[in-house]
């Protein structure tokens, strides 16, 4: 039944901007996608492998940064009369090297902080991106600092025999992160069926049985961790060429907590999980705005929160598989009420 | 030389009230198991209490502060009693997450209510300083010494003196022979958060005169509890205590001599250099870490 849930949803949402007029809502929906991206990556960590990053937000807000830079140009001094200048090139490069060097710094993060389990583990991700979070505000000569990068280019396509289109309207914007989206749903679900997957699993039932079984858990959770890294970074240059305007708040510990959510409320560890979650909690706001301000929309997504994790701890997904599992074997049981258990045991003489 | 004398006497100001947030993590974190997200509300809500007590209720200075102690440690026994006490079975994830929710309903209920303008509390002392030559001692930054080590030395006394600390101790090493041993672990893990929060609370209620209150006060007084309890390993008392005068003076002097902009970025770096270097902390015995 939750299997359709990835097909379905993206009908709706390839054809929803064609109904679809309000550019706030357009906008909403945009800001959604990218943060439904963050998710899907977060579970990668914190559904498959089982490892709680609360510092996802460094990868995302470094993506932004780098591609921002790449597209913008910068000039900055370092340490021993070195300078390095850079003029300015494609959102495109931006793009492409936001999700490699991400990559890099999950892979870097990853082999930091994988020493470590459970508490310690979740302290270090968030020590990271607040680090990461400082050097943004206090390093201004690359940055800007609080005064944010501004004015950045947007996002822009080779297109065969017409040449570069810069993504300027929202609908064009919209279906880049679309596209996107789909791309790491695809990648994360071949991944996650793949040999790689089956040890990822393996290490979050149970470390030890998988580590006796000879996988190597370092080298499983790292290669996670970067993958997932690399795709936040991708949503962070995609929000950055389409907001076009970045600073240090986008390290915010806040979005980190929303993508938590995200995953947490739509179930972690399902494939389906981080797009129901994302879909809800990205257009709550859209919801809630007329009726309350930020302050209290924030106290209910907490009590949100704990009241997901309080009833249905394993999130909406899973629970309407639950679900959906109880009314068919209810229908076959109705169907042939004597025979579906013997049927079972004869099986076995 | 001059100066370095009035860093250190910052250092040992800072370092106190560090302490007392670090203790009160470390204590519900070796005891029950729980990385308390809620800390850092818990301070923010120290501050504001004091404010409450001695602004709009008029209270005098000294007994302000006892008020928002108070009022810390039965909010924490509020809290463990409606959401940790439910969860004692669930994994470690789920409680942190839990903690982070209701954190942030602090948080935001705290910017709801008082609005996001800070608060100044007013202190008694005189605001000429001291001073010793070249170092200038405020008065309130001297109470607020002393009040954090007479403070370290009463949560020291309870857990080493006490029927109640020893019960908290025997439940630290193993919590089922605790229980068999007639000890109502239900109501030390229910003592323990509400000790913990009444110290962070406290820090909070200290700090606040001395800067303002804010309802972010409480994000980085958070993120550099678990820096302290990082450095001291988690669980450790005595490790939190050294570790929140380690991180003042680190902090301290590295904005003194290094840069400004990154003294809130010395917890941080010292996390990372240490889980590095030593990951189970400088402090703790190997067997304390889960």
């Amino acid at each position: 039944m939750t299997r359709f849930i990835a097909p379905l949803f993206l009908v709706v949402f390839a054809l929803l901007p064609l109904g679809l007029t309000d550019p706030y809502l357009l906008n909403a929906l945009i800001i959604t996608g990218i943060l439904t991206i963050c998710a899907m990556s977060l579970n990668l960590l914190l559904g498959f492998t089982g490892q709680l990053s609360l510092g996802h937000v460094a990868f995302f807000g470094i993506g932004a940064y780098v591609s921002a830079l790449t597209a913008l140009g910068f000039d900055v001094s370092l340490p021993f009369g070195l300078r390095v200048t850079h003029e300015g090139g494609s959102p495109l490069l931006g793009f492409v090297l936001a999700i490699v060097l991400t990559g890099l710094c999950g892979y870097l993060i990853g082999r930091l902080s994988f020493r470590v389990r459970g508490a310690y583990f979740v302290i270090v991700t968030i020590s990271f991106a607040e680090v990461v979070r400082l050097v943004a505000l206090n390093w201004v000569e690359l940055t800007q600092g609080p005064l944010a990068l501004t004015a950045i280019p947007n996002m822009v396509l080779p297109v065969p025999s017409i040449g570069d289109v810069a993504l300027r309207s929202k609908m064009q914007n919209y279906y880049l992160v679309l596209a996107v989206g789909v791309a790491s749903y695809l990648l994360i679900a071949r991944l996650v069926a793949s040999r790689f997957g089956r040890a990822m699993r393996g290490l979050k039932e149970n470390e030890s049985l998988a580590l006796s079984l000879g996988i190597n858990a370092t080298r499983t959770l790292t290669v996670a961790a970067t993958v997932s890294a690399a795709m936040a970074g991708a949503a962070g240059s995609l929000y950055a060429h389409y907001i076009r305007i970045i600073d240090p708040d986008v390290f915010l510990f806040s979005y980190t907590v929303t993508m938590v959510i995200m995953v947490v409320s739509g179930g972690k560890g399902t494939l389906a999980g981080p797009l129901v979650g994302g879909i809800i909690f990205g257009l709550l706001p859209v919801a809630l705005r007329p009726v309350m301000a930020p302050e209290a929309q924030w106290i209910v997504y907490g009590a949100i929160l704990i009241a997901i994790l309080f009833l249905m701890p394993r999130g909406i997904v899973p629970a309407l598989e639950g679900l959906g599992e109880r009314i068919a074997a209810r229908r076959k049981a109705g169907d042939k009420p004597t025979d579906a258990m013997p049927a079972k045991m004869g099986a076995n003489p | 030389m001059d100066q370095l004398l009035q860093h250190i006497f910052n250092a040992l100001v800072l370092g106190g009230t560090y302490a007392l947030l670090g203790i009160g993590l470390t204590l519900i974190f070796g005891i029950m198991n729980v990385v308390n997200f809620t800390h850092g509300a818990l301070y923010t809500f120290g501050g504001y209490a004091m404010y409450l007590a001695a602004v709009a209720l008029g209270l005098n200075f000294f007994v302000a502060l006892p008020v928002a102690l108070v009022a810390g440690l039965v909010l924490g026994a509020i809290i463990e009693f409606t959401l940790l006490r439910p969860l004692r079975r669930s994994d470690i994830d789920t409680t942190m997450l839990v903690m982070i929710g209701a954190g942030i309903i602090m948080q935001s209920g705290t910017l709801w209510i008082f609005g996001g303008v800070a608060k100044a509390v007013p202190t008694p002392f005189p605001a000429q300083p001291l001073t010793f030559g070249p170092v200038s001692l405020s008065y309130v930054n001297l109470f607020v010494l002393c009040a954090a080590v007479a403070l370290i030395a009463i949560t020291y006394f309870t857990i080493n003196g006490t029927k109640l600390g020893r019960a908290m101790r025997a439940t630290f090493q193993d919590h089922d022979t605790a229980a068999l041993m007639g000890v109502n672990v239900s109501l030390i893990y229910t003592a323990t958060f509400a000790i913990g929060s009444a110290l962070a609370s406290a820090a909070g209620a200290l700090l606040g005169p001395v800067y303002v209150v804010t309802p972010q006060m409480g994000d980085l007084a958070a993120v550099k509890a678990f820096a302290i309890v990082i450095l001291g390993g988690l669980g450790s008392i005595s490790g939190a205590t050294i570790g929140g005068f380690i991180l003042a003076f680190a902090e301290e002097l590295g904005a003194g001599y290094i840069s400004s902009g990154y003294r809130d970025a010395m917890g941080f770096l010292i996390i990372i250099a240490v889980l590095l270097v030593k990951p189970t902390g400088l402090f703790a015995r190997a067997e304390r870490i889960g």
